[in-house]
């Protein structure tokens, strides 16, 4: 049986979500759907508005992005992964389709709910925020890195 | 209009004299001979009735006390008819016609008691006829009256609607002309009864004593005198107490349609200030009212005692002096006892006659307007109404509006009904005066409309009514049927009379005949009124499919289908549907047995527990009838109560009912109260969060029967709308939901008689009536949290209707889903749409759309447009109609053959679209500018 418990159990593995308090978990979880997909089923497209974020309570979704030839798939998700996350954040549109590999279950949490909780809860705000600079810090690093390697590579 | 010709209507249809400004006038000129005969029958009931008088003397003074049967064996001349003629016409003495029958004192005591009986049943029998003659005199006259207003307003002109309001037209109509009902009946008989027996002893005190009677009379006469006068502010109050009350009617009606801007405005203070000085104003009037009316009472009774006081001064005086024998004085003041009497009542007579006249007065003002249509124009035509051929004539049209603004001017062209031309301008720009022009809404300030040639305003109102069609922007519907609304516009007449086997002649011959005396209309109600002409057919299946095919057009079918899928079906008045929808949910059914299907739909079966439902549903196991077993009364409702503890439930509720109020609070109890969030926790408010945190606190460790019966209820609610699915808390094992399948079985075996139709129980072979026909085909819930599980369904739904040929049922089902109150239950991109059908389904030769499809969308307005243009220029098969279409947005323009293009008031151009293009001018502009 399915509860919240577990959905919480679950929200807490994602990293973006690992230093929030539980209590306040409980609630992200309790106004979230639990949304199951078939194989093959879209979870999203891309170039769709993004309206909502996924986690993947059990099963695995391939990441797909088109290309002018044809679909190709970039990635395989797994359990906790979150998918979609920058849509409630930032109103862009979605960068890829996701599609269902095998039965999926999935936590669907919706942007203006995650937006919501984060308003009434500063603490949680500087939690996402630091997590969200630490992405920052991994890419710029990522990045300084790339260039030395083509810095190295063009002289 | 086969076999219902024109003969029918030979009923005076509604005389159109002005109404009478005297209420007097207006009662006599229709009620003459009733009131004279009533008077007639009055005075025949005297007789009977002064006999009865004279009898108890008779009858004590007779055989009981035994007068005049002195004698042993004597007897008495029962029924003796003898008379004595007065000596100064001949001295005959005592003449007998009839000596009557010789009886003893007992058979005489028993003849005249049965005399006695039969007079009291003479009287009471005219007593009971005079009555209801009198009410059904008024009754008649209240109905001739009321109908006569409701005619009026039938053809007032358009431009009075804005200076009367609809609640005050409803007050005056029903409740200030009621009074008039019960003064009808007396208007001639009480004043001519009263003013005689007043006379009547006014004549006896005269005979009597002339001085005296003088005394008598003139203080009647100061009475009249001084009555009267004090009673001209009664006058004027009575006046301001109607016309305030009468705004008030206007203002309560405002309030209730503006609610939305109350509420919105936050004025809701404001109107209770203004309803309250209102009511204050009306209670001024009416206790000045009552003071004064108390004060002329008092006057009156002062003034009746005074009399016998003069008599006893100047009559005691006269005794004394000798000028007026003791016996003559007694006599005076025994007939006075007679006087005050009918006097007091004809005040009060005359009060209730002013009071009603000004009653009339105030209404009929009301009703008096100019121009008001001339009652020829709506009477129902014979024959067929013609078809139009040459369209209308404009010339020189100007409109200007009350405030003296031109809406309007000087606009001239000419429109056939093979055109279809679009009015295109901004708002405001004349166009849409134009069209209400044409559809004879707004009347014309200056120059001249005409239609085939002759003045639009004396057509009759059949042909502009049915041979044309006109929607404009506000639609309001009636609360009927989505049928009758569709049909409304074909309902111009009875075209066939009632099928004989549906028809009580006697009853209908009844209606026929008061109609006729209160001089009402006679067309029956129940009748066929479709217009079956202009709809093509007698069949009413193909009307149905004419409407469907109409419906297509303004893209309103899928929406009347989904209405058939949420409307409900009556199993009792309509088992063979029912049986097909029964059909339906076992396809349905076959088809999710697919393990694909399957999970998308929780179907309900009698034996398992139905997670996808609440926990009080799964209990009910039904859908409640009524309010016995509403979702909220559940918990309070004692039979409920208890079958939990007969099943052992209670305590497991209310440890349930904890264990949701301890997640519930600890969830959301750092939320402030007007967060979003609390419309996810439908178990409580936000202002009861703390209450249940002292509640837990309270019985942190009680069981059911420590916790107060408050705490009981307020935990044992929570289960009831518990989802496990939906709220996922964890708090269903399977102990517990078996536990509640015996309770639902017990639920159901013990249901006490009188609940038996307070709940229809789910029943995978039985239809139910309470539930809508989704839920009926389904049985079942669309499970939680499966992706696009709800369009699943719905898309095997309807498959299944479709394999089964049941989406006509459905629609059918649609159709006759109930529009609501102004037909609010539609959205109003439905009722727009709705609005345009209707119009569609007359078969005008020329229909005049003015910006009626605002709500919709550019894309669906275009669509629209361009099949109703299909339509009218014939290219369907259909006749061809004319269309005079003011736009919302000028490019549509570009769809007719034939543009109007109004700037300021004034028609600035008029050209094909393609030429208008060319030139550059107004047209250019607007459709380049949107």
């Amino acid at each position: 049986m399915s509860s919240l418990s577990e959905e919480v159990d679950m929200l807490r593995r994602v990293p973006l979500f690992a230093q929030i308090e539980p209590s306040k978990l409980k609630l992200l979880a309790f106004t979230s759907e639990r949304l199951a997909f078939d194989e093959n089923q879209d979870v999203f497209r891309q170039g769709d508005e993004g309206d909502a974020a996924y986690v993947i309570m059990q099963g695995s979704a391939d990441v797909v992005v088109n290309t002018p030839k044809g679909e190709t798939v970039v990635a395989v998700l797994g359990d906790n992964a979150f998918i979609g996350e920058i849509a409630i954040l930032c109103d862009v549109p979605r960068t890829a389709t996701i599609r269902a590999k095998s039965d999926l279950q999935t936590l669907k949490i919706k942007k203006e709910d995650f937006l919501g909780l984060v308003k009434e809860f500063p603490d949680m705000a500087v939690e996402v925020m630091r997590e969200l600079a630490a992405r920052l810090g991994k890419t710029t690093a990522e990045l300084s890195q790339v260039r030395q390697q083509l810095d190295a590579k063009g002289t | 209009m086969q076999g219902y010709e024109g003969e029918l209507w030979g009923l005076a249809w509604v005389d159109d004299i002005l109404m009478e400004s005297s209420l007097f006038k207006y009662i006599w000129r229709y009620t003459r001979a009733q009131q004279i005969w009533i008077l007639t029958i009055i005075l025949i009931s005297m007789v009977p009735y002064f006999l009865a008088l004279d009898l108890p003397k008779r009858i004590v003074n007779g055989p009981i006390q035994g007068q005049g049967f002195e004698g042993e064996g004597a007897t008495q001349p029962f029924l003796q008819i003898a008379f004595d003629v007065p000596s100064w016409i001949s001295s005959v003495g005592t003449v007998t016609l009839f000596n009557g029958f010789e009886l003893g004192q007992l058979p005489f005591l028993f003849c005249l008691c049965a005399t006695f009986l039969g007079f009291v049943c003479i009287n009471g029998l005219f007593k009971f006829y005079i009555n209801t003659y009198k009410g059904r005199l008024g009754e008649r006259m209240l109905r001739r009256l009321r109908y006569q207003l409701l005619d009026r307003i039938l053809r007032f002109p358009n431009s009075y609607f804005r200076r009367i309001k609809a609640p005050e037209a409803a007050t005056m109509i029903k409740d200030e002309v009621e009074p008039l009902g019960g003064f009808i009946g007396d208007m001639l008989v009480q004043p001519v009864f009263l003013g005689g027996q007043a006379l009547t002893a006014m004549l006896f005190i005269m005979v009597q004593d002339f001085w005296l009677g003088a005394i008598a009379g003139s203080i009647v006469l100061v009475q009249a005198f001084l009555i009267p006068r004090l009673r001209r502010r009664l006058l004027i109050l009575g006046k301001r107490r109607q016309l305030t009350a009468r705004a008030l009617a206007g203002r309560v009606g405002e309030v209730v349609d503006g609610i939305n801007n109350v509420h919105t405005n936050d004025t809701s203070n404001w109107e209770r200030a203004d309803l309250a000085s209102r009511l204050g104003t009306i209670f001024a009037i009416r206790y000045e009212l009552f003071q004064r009316k108390f004060f002329i009472k008092f006057l009156n009774n002062f003034l009746a005692q005074l009399t016998p006081f003069m008599f006893y001064l100047i009559g005691g005086y006269l005794v004394i002096t000798g000028d007026l024998d003791i016996g003559q004085l007694v006599a005076v003041i025994a007939a006075y006892k007679d006087l005050p009497g009918p006097v007091a009542d004809l005040i009060a007579y005359d009060q209730q006659r002013l009071d009603v006249q000004i009653k009339y007065t105030q209404v009929i003002e009301q009703f008096q307007p100019d121009n008001m249509m001339e009652p020829e124009l709506q009477t129902p035509p014979a024959g067929p109404v013609p078809e139009i051929k040459e369209g209308f004539a404009v010339s020189r049209v100007g409109v200007v509006d009350d405030a003296g603004t031109n809406l309007l001017e000087s606009a001239t062209f000419k429109f056939g009904p093979n055109e279809q031309v679009a009015a295109v301008g901004t708002v405001n720009s004349g166009a849409e005066t134009m069209a209400d022009v044409m559809a004879r809404i707004t009347v014309p300030t200056s120059g001249s409309i005409s239609l085939e040639g002759q003045s639009l305003d004396d057509h009759h109102e059949s042909l502009t009514g049915r041979r044309t069609a006109y929607v404009g922007p506000d639609v309001y519907l009636p609360q009927t049927s989505f049928r009758d609304a569709l049909f409304y516009g074909l309902k111009h007449q009875p075209v066939r009379e009632r099928p004989p086997e549906e028809v009580d002649p006697k009853e209908r011959a009844w209606e026929i005949a008061e109609a006729a005396l209160a001089g009402n209309t006679d067309l029956d109600i129940k009748a066929e009124w479709l217009d079956f002409e202009a709809l093509g057919t007698e069949d009413l299946k193909v009307a149905d499919e004419v409407a469907r095919n109409l419906l297509d057009v303004v893209e309103l079918r899928q929406d009347v289908f989904d209405l058939g899928l949420r409307g409900q079906v009556d199993p009792e008045q309509d088992p063979e549907l029912a049986a097909k929808f029964i059909e339906a949910r076992k396809a349905l059914r076959q088809r999710l047995e697919d393990p694909a299907l399957s999970k998308l739909v929780e179907l309900f079966e009698p034996n398992s527990y139905s997670l996808q439902a609440s926990v009080g549903e799964n209990l009910l196991f039904g859908t409640a009838l009524g309010p016995t077993f509403e979702r909220e009364k559940l918990v309070g409702n004692t039979y409920v109560r208890e079958v939990l503890s007969k099943c052992g439930l209670d305590q497991a509720f209310f440890d349930m009912g904890h264990k949701i109020a301890e997640t519930a609070t600890e969830l959301f109890k750092d939320l402030p109260p007007d967060h979003p969030f609390f419309e996810r926790l439908s178990f409580m408010t936000s202002e009861e969060i703390p209450e249940y945190e002292a509640a837990l606190a309270r019985s942190a460790s009680q069981s059911l029967t420590d916790a107060s019966s408050a705490d009981q209820e307020m935990f044992l609610r929570l289960p009831f709308d518990y989802v496990e699915p939906q709220h996922r808390f964890g708090l269903l094992d399977d102990d517990m939901k078996n536990k509640l399948l015996e309770a639902r079985t017990a639920f159901r075996e013990g249901l006490p008689e009188t609940h038996s139709d307070a709940i229809a129980f789910y029943d995978p072979e039985v239809y139910n009536p309470a539930a809508s026909l989704q839920d009926n085909i389904l049985m079942g819930r669309v499970a939680y949290g499966v992706a696009e599980g709800p369009e699943k369904v719905r898309d095997v739904i309807h498959d299944v209707l479709d394999e089964l040929e049941l989406r006509d049922e459905v629609f059918q089902v649609g159709l006759n889903f109930n529009v609501g109150n102004g037909g609010k239950r539609l959205n109003v991109s439905q009722r727009q749409k709705l609005s345009l059908a209707r119009a569609l389904i007359k078969k005008p030769d020329i229909l005049i759309v003015n910006r009626a499809l605002t709500a919709l969308d550019s894309r669906t307005q275009q669509r629209i447009i361009e099949r109703v243009l299909q339509m009218a220029s014939g290219e369907d098969g259909s006749d061809p109609f004319g269309v005079f279409w003011v736009l919302q947005a000028p490019r549509f323009a570009e769809a007719f053959k034939r543009v109007l293009v109004f700037d300021k008031g004034a028609l600035a151009e008029d050209d094909t679209p393609a030429n208008l293009l060319e030139q550059g001018g107004h047209y250019t502009t607007l459709v380049s500018s949107t």
